[in-house]
């Protein structure tokens, strides 16, 4: 890979910068300061990131559950975010959302979404959009190895097929839809052998080496850009926390996630940027220092913020917002 | 003024609308070819041919792209062929469409249209001929309109694709063919005013679809036994319009609510409470509720007609209501 430090040390700090944000909402979450349930994306850093690397901000994306490193790679606001996670007024989705639902349409995150392959239709009806409007625009589908076993995914391939449409579809396979291993419960080795019955290209990749997602989507983005229609991407890799914080995992043992623990992203790109010679250990310890100190401040930033009024519930059903809550 | 179909209705306030804005485009299966299995696009076929695609036998895309389409700046016309089948899609509708500008906290704009056929025809059996706009009244976040007449099928549609918020349109399939006076001049009939199809002053029949013409049909026979009924067509379910309902109410002082959908737990129901919650002291009766009764809809003729309500149901309820059966 021939980048600039510039360029290798904002990957680095993208996943840095994800992987501070949820190790702070764990610890949030254990504390029980956040409502509801979290889903970390710890471990898979290196996929958003690679991927948004070749993205311009009116790219879009359809996002999932597990999506806070989505949002982060592609440019939200750490503070809404955390103040979404809080249920505070000043969040994304002003406390009605909350961690699966967050959406920033102005940067094209179409939302994370808590149903499993939710966003595939959501990306295809973006994909459409795009041809009809003639731009060179492209959409991401971001989905779980669990997702390509719902009637979505296949729909949506076919679609998006049949209509060349620029949609990158991009598997995360962490291994566990839930607590049920992608083995036992997927008919093919690889997801990405179901795009042959779609005739669109599939491949399968490291996604815990940034470089191979970079290198990957850049061409398939490009042959999207082109009029070359969709690619099926899996990136193969792990979750090393549970589906959700507090996910007592009887499904597995500590040694496995132990042994996964050495192949994640984050330090594998730091000893790979060490080699180089494109990271010193100062630099290290200031893109560290600079991450948690962003996600301190949207910590606060949320603790300080008040909660909504009750009767704020009743808006935002509709754009013509009168009289339908109540 | 001249007369046009159901069908051509539709079909105009297309035409109308996908001439003045760029943005709107429509797609279901069999439409762009065909014009659709009722015919409705017909006077679109060979006009907009990129803004007209049939798509593949997938619902949930069908919906779900529409979502997509909305929030990247398109008007999308999605077309959902039978009512029926939206279940095979309907976790896009209820939990994507219906939802999504809620939980963004108000950030999404969706002008989208769900729109296509319900109801009975001649013997389709039970899974072509369900009337479901209950559900999508009872879940928040879509408008519903469900008109009666060309008039209304225009007028309101053309409302519909200038709405900023999600619509699904239940069209009867035995309305299509029928024939109504529309103008030529253009017009627009906005969400949540009721139409009072017939002004009469001893009962309300608040209706909808079908129902207003089969209501319409009992109300002539019954005027020769001197009960005068008034015909309440709401055309939009959401928003419903309450004022007019329970003005005719505290006029007539008796309601009945009469739909092709199930009487159990159909929107006639909701209606009723309202009533009953707002102007409880004007009613001189129970309210009582036309419906379908509580099984599928059946193939043979006189299963079908057995199970599904017309006229006679609607006058046997007026007499009820008054007393005189």
């Amino acid at each position: 890979m021939d980048y600039s430090k510039e360029f290798l040390q904002g990957l680095y700090r993208t996943m840095v910068r994800s992987r501070a944000f949820d190790s702070k909402a764990e610890e949030l979450f254990l504390e029980g300061k956040l409502p509801g349930f979290i889903h970390l994306y710890i471990g898979e850093e290196a996929i958003a990131t690679g991927v948004m690397a070749n993205l311009r901000k009116d790219d879009y994306i359809t996002s999932t559950h597990r999506g806070h490193g989505h949002m982060i790679a592609k440019g939200a606001d750490m503070k809404k975010m955390m103040a979404e996670l809080y249920g505070k007024i000043t969040g994304y989705c002003r406390g009605k959302g909350g961690s699966m639902h967050i959406a920033d349409l102005s940067i094209g995150v179409l939302g994370a979404n808590g149903e499993v392959a939710g966003g595939l239709p959501i990306a295809s009806g973006a994909g459409m959009a795009i041809k009809l409007k003639k731009t060179d625009q492209v959409v991401v589908a971001f989905f779980g190895d669990g997702a390509s076993n719902r009637g979505a995914f296949h729909e949506a391939l076919n679609w998006c097929s049949v209509y060349k449409l620029p949609v990158i579809f991009v598997n995360e396979n962490n291994q566990f839809a839930s607590t049920e291993r992608v083995q036992e419960t997927t008919s093919v080795q690889n997801i990405s052998d179901r795009a042959v019955s779609y005739s669109i290209p599939g491949v399968t990749i490291d996604g815990n080496d940034v470089s191979a997602v970079y290198e990957t989507v850049k061409s398939a983005v490009e042959r999207a850009r082109n009029g070359g229609g969709p690619t099926l991407i899996e990136a193969k890799t792990y979750r090393i926390k549970g589906h959700f914080v507090g996910d007592p995992t009887l499904y597995r043992g500590k040694k496995e996630v132990q042994e996964y623990w050495k192949r994640e992203p984050i330090g594998r790109f730091e000893k790979k940027l060490k080699e180089m010679g494109m990271l010193t250990d100062k630099e290290k310890e200031n893109i560290k220092n600079e991450a948690e100190k962003e996600v301190e401040e949207a910590v606060k930033f949320s603790e300080d913020s008040p909660f909504p009024e009750p009767v704020s519930a009743l808006q935002d059903l509709f754009v013509d917002d009168t009289g339908y809550g109540y | 003024m001249r007369e046009i179909t159901f069908s051509e209705a539709l079909g105009e306030a297309m035409y109308e609308e996908m001439t003045r804005n760029p943005t709107i485009f429509t797609y279901g299966e069999d439409i762009a070819k065909q014009g659709g299995i009722f015919g409705a696009y017909k006077p679109l076929l060979g006009k907009f041919s990129d803004r007209i695609i049939d798509t593949p036998i997938s619902e949930e895309v069908i919906f779900g792209s529409a979502l997509g389409a909305a929030l990247a700046g398109m008007r999308p016309v999605a077309e959902f062929h039978f009512a029926d089948f939206i279940f095979t899609g309907m976790t896009a509708v209820t939990n994507q469409i219906m939802k999504i500008r809620y939980m963004t906290g108000g950030q999404a704009k969706l002008p989208l249209v769900l729109r296509g056929p319900d109801g009975i025809s001649k013997s389709a059996a039970a899974q072509h001929s369900e009337s479901i706009e209950t559900i999508f009244m009872h879940v928040p976040g879509i408008k519903v309109i469900i008109p009666s007449t060309p008039y209304d099928m225009k007028g309101l549609f053309k409302t519909a694709l200038r709405s900023d918020d999600p619509v699904i349109c239940f069209e009867h399939k035995l309305l299509y063919k029928m024939k109504g006076p529309v103008p030529e001049e253009e017009y627009y009939i906005p969400f949540g005013v009721a139409d009072v199809k017939r002004k009469g002053k001893d009962v309300t029949v608040v209706t909808t679809s079908r129902m207003v013409h089969e209501s319409l049909k009992a109300a002539e026979v019954l005027l020769k036994e001197d009960i005068d009924v008034e015909v309440i067509d709401l055309r939009t379910l959401i928003p419903l319009d309450k004022k007019t309902v329970i003005d005719s109410v505290k006029k007539t002082h008796h309601l009945v609510v009469a739909h092709e959908t199930w009487r159990k737990g159909g929107w006639g129901a909701e209606v009723a409470s309202v009533v009953q919650e707002e102007a409880f002291d004007y009613l001189d009766a129970p309210i009582l509720r036309v419906g379908a009764r509580n099984v599928h809809i059946p193939f043979s003729p006189p299963l079908q007609d057995f199970v599904v309500p017309d006229h006679k149901d609607v006058e046997k309820a007026v007499k009820k209501v008054l007393g005189e059966v």
